[in-house]
């Protein structure tokens, strides 16, 4: 049987629907990929096609709810790419430790894994009580997930191995307490985490940072959009502050790329410098 | 169209998994020095923050290889692969994207995925090989590539280390040639020269 998928004519319909009706402009997204996710939502949700789901998100909040949390990607994990944060430990964080206080912005940061990661790194570096998280995402329902700061456990040993990969040198399992299918992470981490919604496509700068990480967001942008979040990162960033992205993202294709330098020619993470 | 005569491979897309890198070697250094078609690989393999992978097959070629980054352009004569842990995209004629969201087929990059979009923004201009491996990962992609007009071989599964991929694609009965591992190089090089 062919699979049901949306044509570019109902796509841009549903769009302009979210846009207009709701306020979340979607419309700078990258196409194939936002598309993929919507299809992929007609299959999961049962829809017999297209017009069904559009009636759904015009009349039904809560549906809408459950579709911007599918459609935006909300895969993450604690200390992915072990050898970022490694040098997070080793060439930023000491360089951040410097100021009276540290404000870090995760932006995108989905269900709180890279925050929780973090505040660890702080921790460990005896910077966390002077440091502020504000950790952010477009999607209510994830960012719940960081204030409850319950992960799955079967993730833990994944984890792990990231953590120590990542230079860390304490028993991972003294930062959780396993409570049936989840890890409760410890309150102390929590006690610096400033948690909102924030709409990186809507919403403007709301503080100056000294770091803002990332990471696997941009890519769902085209490359439009990508400057204009770029460049509002820039607008939030302190004078020599660093900006952290994903393992394949680049700032290149973006005007505010002179003005930064990239601290390690494998990591992605630039400091400003102008 | 004037096209539908010429019918130009601008894309060739290769899935492997285990059992895969021997061919996908041996096709990279039986092509020539300048091609038209840009050749875009997904193999299934472990995450690691070096690129081995490129720098291997470099010394295979004097085409450039390229691990690719989001919003990357697209060129021809060139050889692509896919980055561990995102999906790979083709976003438009000229440039890819990324995807980090869930595995599919337990697989990121999956073969699916990328084949099902190189067939949805190059039709029939696409060539999709499939090679070794043990998953199910790339029979269905195999299908979009030839429903939507490409040419589409799979590695004879008596060739393969793991035969059970390519025999997943031949049955589903969307396989336009069945080739012995050892042959595909020259094959593909045939069919780039039309």
């Amino acid at each position: 049987m062919e699979s049901k998928t949306i044509n570019d004519e109902e796509f841009d319909l549903l769009l302009n629907e979210l846009a207009s009706r709701y306020g979340y402009d979607f419309t700078n997204y990258a196409r194939t990929s936002l598309k993929r996710r919507i299809n992929r939502l007609l299959i999961i949700d049962k829809f017999p096609g297209f017009a069904e789901l559009l009636f759904k998100v015009k009349n039904e909040e809560a549906y809408l709810h459950r579709f911007i949390q599918e459609v935006t990607v909300n895969v993450t994990e604690m200390f992915r790419d072990p050898s970022l944060y490694k040098t997070l430990r080793e060439k930023v964080l000491p360089s951040l430790g410097t100021h009276p206080i540290i404000r870090i912005w995760h932006a995108g940061c989905s269900t709180g894994e890279e925050v929780y990661s973090m505040a660890i790194l702080l921790q460990e570096a005896n910077l966390l009580h002077k440091s502020l998280l504000y950790a952010t995402d477009i999607n209510p329902s994830v960012i719940e997930n960081i204030r409850r700061g319950i992960f799955p456990l079967s993730s833990m040993k994944q984890y792990s191995e990231n953590y120590i990969a990542s230079g860390g040198k304490q028993d991972f399992s003294t930062y959780y307490t396993a409570n049936y299918e989840g890890a409760q992470f410890n309150k102390s981490l929590q006690t610096k985490m400033v948690v909102a919604t924030h709409n990186l496509v809507a919403d403007r700068s709301f503080n100056e940072f000294q770091l803002i990480i990332c990471r696997n967001v941009l890519i769902y942008f085209d490359k439009d959009l990508q400057d204009k979040v770029l460049t509002l990162f820039d607008g939030s960033m302190e004078k020599l502050g660093f900006l952290v992205l994903g393992a394949k993202e680049n700032i290149r294709f973006s005007t505010i790329d002179k003005a930064y330098s990239q601290i390690e020619p494998n990591e992605k993470i630039w400091r400003k410098i102008n | 169209m004037a096209e539908d005569k010429l019918a130009e491979y601008k894309i060739v897309a290769i899935g492997g998994s285990a059992g895969s890198l021997d061919v996908i070697f041996k096709i990279v250094e039986a092509l020539p020095q300048q091609i038209n078609a840009s050749l875009i690989i997904v193999i299934h393999r472990k995450s690691s923050p070096d690129s081995i992978l490129v720098n291997l097959l470099s010394t295979k070629t004097s085409l450039p290889v390229k691990e690719v980054e989001d919003k990357e352009a697209l060129l021809p004569g060139r050889i692509y692969i896919a980055a561990p842990d995102y999906h790979l995209l083709i976003e438009d004629e000229h440039s890819f994207s990324l995807d980090s969201s869930e595995k599919i087929n337990y697989s990121r990059p999956s073969i699916d995925v990328s084949f099902e979009s190189v067939a949805g923004v190059f039709g029939k201009a696409v060539v999709g090989v499939l090679l070794s491996g043990a998953s199910v990962d790339g029979a269905k992609g195999l299908q979009n590539i030839k429903s939507a007009g490409g040419y589409t071989i799979a590695q004879d599964p008596a060739s393969a280390d793991m035969g059970y991929m390519p025999q997943q694609a031949i049955s589903f009965g969307q396989v336009d040639a069945i080739v012995n591992g050892k042959d595909i190089p020259a094959f593909i090089k045939e069919l780039l020269k039309k």
